[in-house]
C-alpha cells in the first residue's frame, strides 16, 4: 500500500450508470477501422515465408529468383535485421522470434518476408524463395523437455552450468511445509495436464508500415499497448524513438496476445527497403503457428488438511513451457496457485521450460487458470475426504485482510471471503440438478496492474470535454473514462469524449495489460480533471475579479462563495471556456502518474454440467461469475468481462487445445479443429459484481479484465467429476478424455 | 493480373469493379470496392466476421469469389442503416453493450438480420443456433443473444 490517493466513500452520480459507448455507432455501421482497414498510397502487401519444420538449421537462403519476379519490391531475412539490441537478452529474444537468426525454432517461425506490389504477386514470391533446412531433434511436451537427453532449444539456458531447457525456477512460500504435512489428517496429492490454448482473437495482426528515407516512421497497428511496440520496434530497426509514430488502430481482440510484436519489425524493415508502405496482415493460420499462445502445464499438486477443515500445508510443483524462448510463466503460476487461502504453511515451485513452440505470450490472467485447475480441483478431494463442503471448505481457509498471500504480501481489503458467501446465498446453489448433472464451484485470482499512465483532459471552446488516453479500448473503456471525467466535473456524460492518442500525442503508457486501462487512465483522469477543475477556478475567479480562494467548483459550474459575492451567477464549464482567450488561453488539466498498487482481484464461480454418459459430450448447463470489481464503473462492461472470461475458460476446459503432431508440427491452423465456442454451446451467463472499494484508488476501482478466466478449468472440472462420477485431470475435458476416463472408472 | 470487370448491386448501389479470377469477394469489397465493415477473422468460413448476404442469402464472403458476384446483389453491414437511421439491431447492439472489441459485430449484425426476417419471434435456441456460425470471443454470446432478443421485439411492434 502506502500510495495515497485519497479513497473517498462518496455518492456517485454518473459512474455506475449504463451509457452508450462513444465507439459504438462506428461499430455496428462498419465504420471502425481495424488493424487491416487502413490504406495508404502506394502500399505494398507483405507476406512472410515460415518453417515447415520444428527444429532445423537454416543452411541457405536463395532469394535470387524470388527478386527477379515483376513486382517484387523487397524481400527481407535476417540479414536485413542486424542485432542492434546489445546486451538486452530480452530483446535479442524477441528479434530472434520475429525472424529466424540461423535456426528456426519452431513450426511457423518466421524464415524471409517479401513485399510486392498485390498479395498474388507476394505469395507467388514465396513459393520462389528456397531455403534448405537441416533438420534437428525436437521436443513439444513440457516434460519430455526437462528430461536430460532432451534436444536444447537455447544454447544460453543453462542448468548447474549446463546447457538445459529449464529457463527459470521461481520458489514461493512460507512456514514449513513438511511440518505442517506432518499435522495433517488428510492429505491429497494429485497430478494434472493442462494443454497449449490460444487468446483467439478474432482479429488477426495487421499492421501498415511507412518508413521514409529519412529514418522516420509511422507504423499503424492493431495493439494493446502503441507505446511499447514503439520502443521495441525503434529498438529493433536502429529508429530515432521520436520519429517512430505509432497509431493503435480499433482493437479485434487481444487478450494479451497483442502486448507482444510479432510481424510489425519485418513490415517496418520491409518498408524501409523499398522505400514504400506495407500493410503486412497474418492469416489465421499464421496467427495459431506464429503469434504468442499460453502455455501447456504439467502439475503436482499436494494439500493437507485437519479434520475440522483447517489446511495446515500445501505445496505445487509446476512446469510451464515458455516455446521456444525464456519466459515468465511458470513463475506467474506458482506466484498465483494459492493465492486465494489464507496458509501458515505453502511452497510453489514454477519452472519455466523451453520447448519447440511458438513464444508465450500473456493469455488473460497468464498462467493463473492452470494453477487454479490442479489447485481448486485439489481442493474439491480433500474437501470430500474430511466430509466437508467444499465452498465450506473454502471459506474456512479464505484468505482476507492481514492474510500473508503465499507470494509474499500482505493483503489489503480482498473480495475471496465476500464471493464465496455469496456463493452460499447465490440461488444457483439451489437449483436442481438432473440426471447426469453436476455441480462445481472454483476460485480464483489475479494480480491486476497499474503501471505508467499520462493523460490529457481538454477544455473546448464550446465547453465540451476530451480527454486523450494511451491505454487501448477493447471492451469499452472509452466510456468507463469518459463516465469519470464527467463525475469529477459534475457534468453530463454526453459532454466528454475519450479518444485514444498516438505515441506522438501523449508520454509513455505502458502496455493496457494486467487489467489496467480503466483502472490506471481512471486514476490519471481523475487527477488530470482535477488539475483542470484548478485551472476553472482560476479563469471564474479572474472573470469576476475576486480572489480564486472564494471559487468553489462543484455540480458542473463555478460558483463563488462568501456573502458579498451573493450577486454573482454562477458560471458553467461553457461560460468559463468561452472566455479563455483573455483569461490566460485554453484550459486543459493533465496528469502522468504510475498507478501502483492496483487492487488485487478475486472471483468464485458456479458451474452446472450435464455429461452424456456414451459420448463423453458435456454440456454447460448453468453459469454463474461472482467477482469483486472494487467500484463498477460500467456495469455492462464489467459484466463482460466477466461473461468473456468465462466464455474462454470454457472453451479452455472442454475444447481448445494445441495439437501437435509427432513431426513436432501444429496439426490444428483453424477455428474448424480449434474449436473455441460458439453460441449455441453456451447458456446465458449470470453475473454478480460485488464492490469491496480498493482504498489505492479515488473511487475504489479494480481492475476487471481478467480473474473471470481463473476459475473455469476447476469449476467444470469438479461438476464433471459430479456428474459423471470420474476426475478429470487433463484440460481439455474434451468428450474422447471423459468417455475414457468413464469407460476406465467402470473397468 | 487477369482481370475480371464484376457488374454487381452493393446495398443498393450498382457497382463495377475488376478483380483476379483467384480473389474472394471478401478482397474485392474491402481491397477494391472500399468496403471493409466485413471482416477476415480466418477465410476459411469459420468465424463469420465476413458475413454478408448474396441475393438475400448470408454468405460467408471469404468463400465466394468477387467474379462470383457478377450480375447478383450485395448486402453489406454499411447497408444496414437507412433514411440515416440505425436498423433496430445495431441499436439493441449499442443499447445492450452487445460487443467488447467490435471485430465480429458487422457479421453478427448481418447474420440476425437475416434471422429476423426469415423469423421474426426467434427462441433462444434458435438465435443461438442462427448465430453459431459467428464467432466472438469477447463477450461469451450473453449480451449478443439478448440484444437480437430485444431488437426482435422492437421490430414486432413495427
Amino acid at each position: 500500500m502506502g500510495h495515497d490517493t485519497n479513497y473517498q466513500d462518496r455518492e456517485f452520480k454518473t459512474i455506475g450508470t449504463r451509457v452508450k459507448r462513444p465507439d459504438g455507432i462506428d461499430k455496428v455501421t462498419g465504420r471502425a477501422k481495424y488493424g487491416a482497414d487502413a490504406f495508404a498510397p502506394g502500399q505494398l502487401v507483405g507476406k512472410v515465408l515460415r518453417s515447415p519444420h520444428a527444429h532445423a538449421i537454416i543452411q541457405k537462403i536463395d532469394i535470387s529468383k524470388a527478386e527477379k519476379l515483376a513486382g517484387v519490391k523487397a524481400i527481407i531475412t535476417s540479414a536485413d535485421l542486424p542485432d542492434l539490441t546489445g546486451s538486452n537478452r530480452g530483446m535479442t529474444d524477441i528479434l530472434e522470434n520475429c525472424m529466424a537468426r540461423g535456426r528456426a525454432l519452431y513450426h511457423g517461425h518466421a524464415v524471409a518476408a517479401v513485399a510486392a506490389i498485390d498479395e498474388q504477386t507476394a505469395k507467388q514470391a514465396l513459393k520462389l524463395i528456397k531455403v534448405t533446412y537441416k533438420l534437428l531433434p525436437h521436443v513439444t511436451d513440457v516434460d519430455e523437455a526437462m528430461l536430460p537427453d532432451a534436444p536444447i532449444i537455447q544454447d544460453f539456458v543453462l542448468q548447474d552450468g549446463k546447457p538445459s531447457n529449464i529457463a527459470g525456477i521461481s520458489t514461493f512460500g512460507h512456514g514449513d511445509v513438511d511440518a505442517g504435512f506432518a499435522e495433517a489428517d488428510v492429505i491429497v496429492e494429485k497430478s494434472y495436464k493442462t494443454e497449449q490454448t490460444h487468446q483467439g482473437y478474432i482479429e488477426p495482426h495487421a499492421c501498415l508500415a511507412n518508413v521514409s528515407s529519412d529514418g522516420s516512421g509511422e507504423l499503424w497497428v492493431t495493439t494493446q499497448g502503441h507505446f511499447s511496440f514503439r520502443v521495441v520496434c525503434s529498438t529493433l530497426l536502429g529508429l530515432d524513438m521520436a520519429k517512430l509514430k505509432v497509431t493503435s488502430s480499433e482493437i479485434g481482440g487481444g487478450f494479451g496476445g497483442k502486448t507482444h510484436v510479432w510481424t510489425e519489425p519485418l513490415a517496418l524493415a520491409l518498408s524501409r527497403k523499398a522505400n514504400r508502405p506495407v500493410k503486412l496482415v497474418m492469416t489465421r493460420d499464421e496467427v495459431f503457428k506464429a503469434s504468442g499462445p499460453t502455455s501447456s502445464t504439467s502439475m503436482d499438486i499436494k494439500i493437507g488438511a485437519k479434520k475440522d477443515g483447517t489446511i495446515t500445508a500445501a505445496t505445487a510443483i509446476l512446469r510451464y513451457q515458455d516455446g521456444a524462448f525464456p519466459g515468465i510463466w511458470g513463475m506467474l503460476g506458482a506466484m498465483t496457485a494459492y493465492a486465494c487461502y489464507d496458509l501458515k504453511n505453502v511452497k510453489t515451485v514454477g519452472h519455466d521450460v523451453l520447448v519447440n513452440r511458438p513464444k508465450v505470450a500473456a493469455y488473460r490472467a497468464p498462467s493463473a487458470p492452470m494453477a487454479a485447475f490442479g489447485v481448486e480441483s485439489t481442493m474439491d478431494l480433500v474437501a470430500n475426504e474430511i466430509g466437508m463442503s467444499p465452498l465450506d471448505f473454502r471459506i474456512k481457509n479464505a484468505a482476507k485482510e492481514g492474510t500473508q498471500a503465499s507470494y509474499g504480501p500482505v493483503y489489503g481489503p480482498i473480495g475471496i471471503g465476500p464471493t464465496l458467501e455469496a456463493v452460499k446465498k447465490h440461488p444457483h446453489m439451489r437449483a436442481k440438478l438432473k440426471k447426469n448433472q453436476g455441480r462445481g464451484m472454483a476460485c480464483g485470482f489475479w494480480f491486476n496492474f497499474g503501471g505508467q499512465t499520462c493523460v490529457d483532459l481538454n477544455i473546448g471552446p464550446d465547453g465540451t470535454v476530451s480527454l486523450t488516453i494511451g491505454t487501448i479500448d477493447v471492451g469499452g473503456s472509452r466510456a468507463s473514462l469518459s463516465l469519470i471525467v464527467a463525475e469529477e466535473l459534475g457534468i453530463p456524460y454526453d459532454q466528454v469524449r475519450t479518444n485514444i492518442g498516438d505515441t506522438a500525442s501523449l508520454g509513455h503508457n505502458d502496455t493496457t495489460e494486467g487489467s489496467r486501462g480503466t483502472f490506471s487512465s481512471g486514476m490519471a483522469a481523475i487527477f488530470a480533471a482535477r488539475d483542470a477543475v484548478g485551472v476553472l477556478r482560476e479563469r471564474a475567479a479572474k472573470m469576476w475579479d475576486i480572489p480564486v480562494d472564494d471559487v468553489v467548483w462543484a455540480d458542473g459550474v463555478a460558483t463563488a462563495t462568501g456573502a458579498k459575492h451573493s450577486n454573482l451567477p454562477p458560471l458553467t464549464l461553457a461560460d468559463i471556456a468561452a472566455k479563455a482567450a483573455s483569461t490566460g488561453g485554453p484550459i486543459a488539466g493533465h496528469n502522468e502518474v504510475v498507478a501502483d498498487n492496483a487492487g488485487v482481484s478475486f472471483a468464485s464461480h458456479i458451474c452446472d454440467v450435464e455429461v452424456d454418459p456414451d459420448t463423453g459430450g458435456t454440456k454447460i448447463i448453468r453459469y454463474t461469475v461472482i467477482q469483486d470489481a472494487g467500484k463498477a464503473i460500467h456495469p455492462d462492461y464489467v459484466e463482460g468481462q466477466f461473461q468473456g472470461g468465462a466464455a474462454q475458460g470454457i472453451g479452455w476446459a472442454l475444447n481448445e487445445e494445441y495439437i501437435y503432431g509427432a513431426d513436432g508440427c501444429l496439426q490444428n491452423t483453424g477455428f474448424l479443429d480449434y474449436r473455441i465456442p460458439v453460441c449455441s454451446d453456451l447458456p446465458f451467463i449470470d453475473t454478480q459484481i460485488l464492490e469491496i472499494p480498493n482504498p489505492n484508488h479515488p473511487y475504489g476501482v479494480r481492475g476487471v479484465g481478467e480473474t473471470s478466466i481463473v476459475p473455469p478449468l476447476a469449476a467444470i472440472g469438479n461438476a464433471v467429476s459430479h456428474a459423471a462420477g470420474v476426475r478429470m485431470t487433463h484440460i481439455p475435458m474434451s468428450a474422447p478424455r471423459i468417455l475414457k476416463a468413464i469407460d476406465d472408472a467402470k473397468a | 493480373m487477369t482481370g475480371v470487370l464484376v457488374s454487381t448491386t452493393i446495398n443498393g448501389d450498382a457497382v463495377q469493379f475488376a478483380c483476379p479470377t483467384d480473389e474472394t469477394l471478401l478482397d474485392s469489397l474491402r481491397n477494391r470496392v472500399g468496403l471493409t465493415g466485413a471482416k477476415e477473422g480466418c477465410g476459411t468460413g469459420d468465424c463469420g466476421a465476413c458475413s454478408i448476404t448474396l441475393d438475400g442469402r448470408l454468405v460467408c464472403a471469404c468463400l465466394v469469389l468477387g467474379v462470383e458476384a457478377n450480375g447478383r446483389e450485395i448486402g453489406t453491414v454499411e447497408g444496414l442503416v437507412e433514411d440515416g437511421k440505425l436498423h433496430p439491431l445495431q441499436e439493441k447492439f449499442i443499447e445492450h453493450a452487445a460487443l467488447q472489441c467490435g471485430i465480429c459485430t458487422p457479421g453478427f449484425l448481418v447474420a440476425a438480420k437475416t434471422l429476423l426476417e426469415k423469423n421474426p419471434k426467434p427462441s433462444e435456441e434458435q438465435i443461438r443456433y442462427a448465430l453459431a456460425g459467428n464467432l466472438c470471443r469477447c463477450t461469451g454470446y450473453d449480451k449478443i443473444v439478448r440484444a437480437v432478443q430485444a431488437a426482435a421485439k422492437e421490430m414486432r411492434k413495427k
